[in-house]
């Protein structure tokens, strides 16, 4: 009796999941499915069975080099995720377990420079950029991302540490072990899942970050925002050519965050969980 | 290790001077098809000129305007070249941000570019400071199949009266073929460059010669009131969120009967790859009201060296390559002469190889010849620009009155309504930048 | 307890980072201030000059000011009540057994990837275009007149883009903390004969509500910076029905160049996202002390 009752809420349950899972996840689908159309075919209507061309593909590729942005856009959400942790688990660390009265303030603080609009301090940041020579360079970005993304992986961290009991770091105190074994040998195995969640997510973050990387490169270090950019409304519409190139743009972070998803759920938590 | 080190050092240093005999050109462009035309033919310029190799920047539009505005205002450096549009050349020579071009060299042939395209790119000192890699104008596209159906004959140059009428005859809502599509898409070069020129043959006018806003004018109201009342009865749904793309596919699946937008679209329209109206499209100038100016507009996408750049004298030479003669003719051998860049020169259209090839040759040159930017409408203005005001502070007032007129299409904002807030936020913006004294 | 050595330590470790935050804001912020007393219109830079407070008070007598301001709540508070009601409704789903639950979890957090710009365009080309679009294709399909979504539901539609990109983002939050309910509390609630409603109410509601608290957040930092949505789909409009303050910040710089009046509008959001905070942290930031 109870066996059927969870055969059938199950069966009701998997059926329910995949068609809310398929109308959220229609929109990439038939972005995917539209770039292996043809142009024609594109804006014939409703269709989900494409002629599978690769036609947008090559028009893409030889219209605008597809592997220059890609290996930007991997070295700049690389790059600044690496530095931001360098900076912020330091920080989360001291703020986790050394807090004082100041803490939740910093803390506070923090999260309140995200709230400046990017586009009112465009001037600005373009004009320091030109005085120290980083306009157009993967350093002077990834330093950019790093400072956007900064409160958030310090927020993140912070609330992820807060979760490891004291009581252990005490244990190890007592046992007599020095600070650096205490943090090589006890915490570090301890924090290493929150640290690389909030990895992960820095990374998509900064893959998706689309104001600073289009505004402040040219060529040596525009990544996948700008190659899009290249695409979106040109003259005439050319929807499969545009769907191959979002394709292409999202394809590795998705890919990316698919095989990671574990991951990146595990520290994802924010301290909401408990 | 003496020996070494000076061995690197020679090294480095002929790397080096390698490294500098090659410059590298930046040049900001447009995703529009002729330009990245131009991307893959550079082959041949680069074989000529092997000491000088190129990067792209290629954007949309709006954000290649802002990237390069930003970077050409506060002094970036980050071009070497770039594609500006008719708007922003005489606004940015008059900066002193742009270097006069003055040695396209001896073949070029300046003389040979269209007059009307060249005054807007020529300073108040007679010097080019931008040269036009295509032209364009508008004029009115119909389908000559539905026209002879509703007991019509399209004349070369129509008034907007017969327009209308020819409109509401050939709508078939049924069938979906909606008599005319305009644009109706919010922004200052897309549906106010339509209405600006449409209102210059309704005899209205931006300003005054003193720089007050005209839309509390009874003008303004006439050209408002019919293109409304003429999309409510003869446009297709949506078209507050047409622009020119979504027209051009409206067009060229045969739901308009008439379509008057930028002379560049012919080349798709009668493009049977594309189109299936191909061998069914007609061409006449902008229409007009007899007042004696028609709506017709002058655009041009040109190619200019911003006055920061160190590599002016070959940034000059692939000028001279982009827009000079001989690229018309490589684009032709490779292509096609349908698929040459038009508008710029007049030798293209006394080529007869070219007319024959492009049926609406004619129609275009007559279009682009009818634009008067120095003096576009029927009262005296104290601006130049047909479809635009050629100030720095139209774009953004262009684009804000454009959400008004847009909302007036979409009907959620009466004519009346969107005429008198328009005037409103022109006042203001023109009072704070300092005209209105 | 720390000691000295630990604690001056911890504020060794925290110096890097509070001081690269610290240039990182003050110095634009400086900057941002400075020029907002300015006259300076990038396209006329010879003629930069001292304005005092005119450029706050053009900002905010702007006919879109208060509209903007309203639309900002608006998409922030439309799009938080989708991803929070959506994201606990899914994540109470993907809580129940079920087969293909990794590719089902897959597909729903896939939006999360995407970057804003190309979401806008998927969503405004190939789902809501009125022509074209997937939805205008179904409404032809059941004999209706497709909707024109961006110019009869501007705000609307830009919530719905902007949800579709943040729900996963909630979904998955909202999931890990209800994963982490005691399976005993809630047998135990079963067995006491409690329905679904009352255990949802009374068990898992307030179980959720730390969760609910850091999506309200994290979301609303985002959100209220909301911009590359309204520029590649409505451009603010018709009329000012979608701009909201990002935007209109957005169209003084970079569509007027007006950097002395997108500036005090810098400020004007900064001041304004901070009472947001304030307002935020009274009222649920209690959740987040234990």
């Amino acid at each position: 009796m109870a066996r059927a009752v969870s055969t059938r809420r199950m069966a009701v349950a998997t059926i329910a999941a995949w068609i809310v899972a398929l109308i959220i996840f229609f929109p990439i689908l038939y972005t995917i499915i539209t770039s292996l159309k043809s142009e024609p075919e594109a804006i014939q209507g409703f269709n989900l069975i494409p002629s599978f061309t690769l036609e947008s593909y090559v028009t893409v590729q030889t219209q605008r080099d597809y592997f220059k942005p890609f290996m930007n856009s991997v070295v700049l959400s690389v790059g600044s995720t690496l530095l931001a942790l360098l900076v912020a688990v330091p920080a989360a660390w001291s703020m986790a377990f050394s807090p004082t009265n100041r803490t939740k303030d910093i803390l506070m603080w923090m999260l309140s420079t995200k709230m400046m609009p990017a586009v009112a301090v465009l001037v600005p940041i373009y004009l320091i950029f030109r005085d120290t020579g980083l306009l157009d360079t993967r350093l002077g970005l990834t330093i950019m991302l790093t400072l956007i993304n900064l409160p958030i992986v310090v927020w993140m961290l912070y609330t992820y540490f807060r979760e490891i009991p004291g009581e252990i770091l005490e244990a190890a105190r007592m046992d007599g072990a020095t600070l650096w074994g205490e943090i090589v040998y006890v915490l570090a195995p301890m924090a290493v899942p929150g640290i690389a969640s909030t990895m992960l997510l820095n990374i998509i973050l900064a893959w998706n970050e689309a104001f600073w990387t289009i505004r402040l490169t040219t060529t040596n270090a525009a990544p996948l925002t700008a190659f899009i950019a290249s695409f979106s409304s040109p003259q005439g519409l050319f929807w499969a050519k545009l769907s191959a190139a979002s394709t292409l743009a999202i394809a590795p972070i998705l890919i990316m965050g698919w095989f990671s998803q574990k991951q990146l759920v595990r520290g994802l938590t924010f301290g909401a969980v408990k | 290790m003496n020996v070494r080190t000076l061995l690197l050092g020679t090294c480095s240093a002929a790397l080096l001077c390698g490294y500098a005999n090659a410059e590298t050109l930046t040049i900001a462009t447009v995703n529009n098809g002729d330009m990245i035309r131009m991307q893959g033919l550079t082959e041949d310029f680069t074989t000529k000129n092997p000491d000088i190799q190129l990067e792209w920047v290629t954007l949309e539009e709006n954000v290649l305007r802002e990237r390069v505005t930003t970077d050409i205002a506060t002094k970036g450096g980050q071009y070497d070249i770039m594609t500006i549009g008719t708007y922003e050349v005489p606004i940015w020579a008059k900066q002193g941000w742009l270097l006069p071009l003055d040695n396209l060299g001896a073949d070029y042939d300046v003389d040979d570019l269209l007059p009307a395209i060249r005054s807007g790119l020529t300073g108040d000192d007679g010097k080019l400071y931008a040269a036009p890699f295509y032209g364009e104008s508008s004029m009115v596209m119909y389908r000559k199949d539905l026209m002879e159906k509703a007991g019509l004959t399209m004349p070369d140059a129509p008034t907007w009266e017969f327009i209308a009428d020819a409109a509401r005859k050939m709508t078939n809502r049924d069938e979906g073929i909606n008599g005319i599509c305009l644009r109706g898409k919010a922004g200052w070069g897309e549906n106010m460059a339509f209405l600006t020129a449409t209102s210059n043959a309704f005899g209205a006018r931006w300003f005054d010669e003193n720089w007050k806003p005209q839309f509390d004018q009874p003008e303004w109201k006439n050209t408002l009131d019919f293109y409304i009342k003429l999309m409510n009865d003869a446009g297709p749904q949506g078209a507050s969120s047409n622009g020119f793309n979504e027209n051009l596919a409206l067009f060229q699946q045969g739901k308009c009967g008439m379509w008057i937008d930028a002379t560049v679209a012919a080349s798709f329209v009668s493009n049977p790859a594309e189109s299936t109206v191909a061998d069914k499209v007609g061409y006449a100038l902008a229409p007009d009201t007899g007042l004696g100016k028609r709506g017709n507009w002058l655009w041009a996408w040109n190619l200019a060296i911003p006055a920061g750049t160190q590599k002016a004298e070959a940034a000059e030479k692939f000028i001279a390559w982009a827009t000079g003669k001989d690229y018309l003719k490589l684009v032709a051998d490779k292509e096609g002469w349908a698929n040459v860049p038009p508008g710029t020169r007049t030798s293209l259209y006394e080529n007869a190889e070219y007319q024959k090839a492009a049926p609406f040759a004619k129609m275009t040159l007559d279009s682009i010849n009818a634009a008067d930017p120095k003096n576009p409408t029927v009262k005296p203005v104290p601006y130049v620009g047909v479809q635009f005001v050629a100030i720095p502070e139209f774009q953004g007032l262009g684009t804000t009155v454009g959400q008004l007129f847009s909302a007036a299409l979409a009907g959620q904002m009466s004519v009346d309504d969107a005429l008198a807030q328009a005037q409103q936020v022109s006042e203001r913006e023109m009072t704070r930048a300092g005209y209105i004294k | 307890m720390a000691t000295e050595n630990t604690r001056g330590l911890a504020r060794l470790m925290l110096a890097p980072s509070v001081a690269l935050l610290l240039i990182w804001m003050i110095v634009p912020l400086a900057m941002t201030l400075w020029f907002s007393f300015q006259n300076y219109n990038l396209l006329n830079p010879a003629n930069v000059s001292w304005t005092g407070l005119f450029n706050y008070k053009y900002f905010y007598t702007d006919p879109a000011f208060f509209q903007s301001i309203w639309n900002t709540l608006l998409i922030v508070g439309g799009v938080l009540v989708i991803t929070v009601v959506g994201g606990i409704a899914i994540a109470l789903l993907l809580d129940q057994p079920m087969w293909g639950q990794g590719i089902v979890r897959i597909m729903i957090i896939s939006p999360f990837f995407v970057m804003p710009p190309v979401a806008a365009l998927v969503w405004k080309n190939m789902i809501m275009h009125p022509g074209y679009g997937v939805l205008a294709d179904i409404n032809r399909a059941l004999g209706f007149q497709p909707v024109d979504w961006f110019a009869q539901y501007p705000l609307f539609s830009i919530i719905i883009i902007v949800a579709w990109q943040w729900l996963p983002f909630a979904t998955l939050i909202l999931l890990t903390a209800l994963q982490s309910l005691d399976g005993e509390q809630k047998e135990a609630a079963e067995m006491d004969g409690a329905g679904f409603v009352s255990r949802f109410v009374y068990l898992t509601l307030p179980h959720l509500a730390r969760a609910i608290t850091v999506v309200i957040l994290i979301q609303t930092i985002f959100l209220l910076g909301v911009y590359a949505e309204i520029l590649v789909t409505t451009n603010g409009g018709p009329g000012y029905a979608s701009t909201n303050l990002a935007f209109l910040i957005y169209r003084t710089a970079l569509l007027g160049y007006d950097v002395g009046g997108a500036s005090a509008g810098g400020i004007i959001a900064v001041i304004l996202a901070n009472v947001v905070a304030i307002f935020l942290m009274r009222a649920v930031g209690k959740n987040l002390d234990r």
